[in-house]
């Protein structure tokens, strides 16, 4: 296939370029995890609010801190990114299908590369927005990283998150752009894999802090 | 720059290199399955007599746990993949999940049951 002529093929057989991104997807495993590790391990042992499920009054001022999670916010924001990784799926099917005949409009729609990438970088961009509307919804109801443990475990994991989520949509960007240029084409169908590799797992991620971060109290 | 070492796809075949990805209808039906699980997360989060259950955490690490292994194995393909990626992803997944276990440990968050 031409598609795999110019690509760099190691002893398995397989490309280098995907087997760099799996290695390069386990070794942000345990970068996350690690990050993870230490928001469990500081979960509850802040000495000052305010805390993430359960209301505080600081002793000194009186003033009354709500929990300060906004549970809507964040599943909306979980949502958006579990879409854009169906979005980028379909991206990756519209490339490698592009020699596939589109009869119909419904073909036509669900066989454009661009629309598809520019959904999900629209979708990762509205993500990041939730996250920066929650970062400074944050800072002005009292948390920031200095304030107390939950504070910083939380910005530190959340924010190396959001700097991954940051780093996909330039990647994304660039590849629409590239697309507009001169159209993605089988050539370019193992480019686009890695990119979709490295969104999803930004995905998975996300799915897990969702669940041990925000919702379990 | 080509290998000489490049397999042919036969021979890749058999030795459980990539198979077809899945179709756009899977990707859809994906989609929605993850939606529901995410709608049934939240909305056991505002049950408080759930939330006070012992059932309310290995539930939502179940569901969170499902979702995890839907997207890696339709989504990233690696059900359709190479053994080797499979390798490549599990094997720094467990060490990292043994190492947060561990952790949890030695700090107290999680207890041995006492004879």
């Amino acid at each position: 296939m031409s598609a795999t002529t110019s690509h760099h093929y190691t002893s398995t057989g397989l490309d280098n370029r995907k087997i760099a991104i799996w290695a390069f997807i386990g070794s942000e495993c345990m970068l996350f995890m690690s990050l993870i590790s230490t928001y469990l391990i500081y979960k509850g042992r802040s000495l000052v609010g305010p805390f993430p499920h359960e209301a505080w009054t600081d002793p000194s001022t009186g003033h009354v801190f709500k929990p300060i999670l906004n549970i809507p916010v964040t599943s909306f924001s979980t949502f958006v990114l579990l879409m854009s990784s169906l979005a980028m799926v379909l991206a990756l099917a519209a490339v490698e299908n592009r020699n596939v005949p589109k009869r119909t409009l419904g073909d036509r729609i669900l066989g454009s590369s661009k629309l598809w990438l520019f959904v999900t970088a629209l979708l990762g961009t509205t993500f990041l927005g939730c996250q920066a509307y929650e970062f400074t919804s944050f800072v002005h109801e009292g948390l920031t990283l200095q304030t107390n443990l939950f504070g910083s475990s939380f910005f530190t994991l959340t924010g190396f998150h959001g700097a991954h989520v940051t780093a996909g949509v330039i990647w994304l960007v660039t590849l629409l752009m590239i697309d507009f240029k001169r159209g993605l084409g089988q050539d370019d169908v193992l480019n686009l894999d890695i990119a979709a590799l490295y969104w999803h797992f930004v995905d998975v991620v996300w799915i897990a802090i969702f669940t041990l971060v925000y919702l379990i109290r | 720059m080509d290998s000489v070492t490049h397999q042919d796809p036969a021979t890749a075949h058999a030795q459980g290199e990539e198979h077809a990805h899945p179709t756009w209808s899977t990707y859809w039906k994906v989609a929605v399955i993850l939606t529901l699980i995410t709608a049934f997360e939240v909305w056991v989060y505002y049950i408080p007599a759930f939330v006070a259950s012992r059932w309310f955490v290995p539930v939502l690490l179940a569901m969170s746990a499902i979702k995890f292994a839907i997207v890696v194995l339709f989504y990233m393909h690696l059900r359709y993949d190479h053994r080797l990626f499979r390798t490549l992803f599990t094997g720094p997944l467990i060490l990292a999940m043994t190492t947060l276990m561990a952790l949890m440990f030695l700090f107290g968050h999680l207890h041995l049951g006492r004879a």
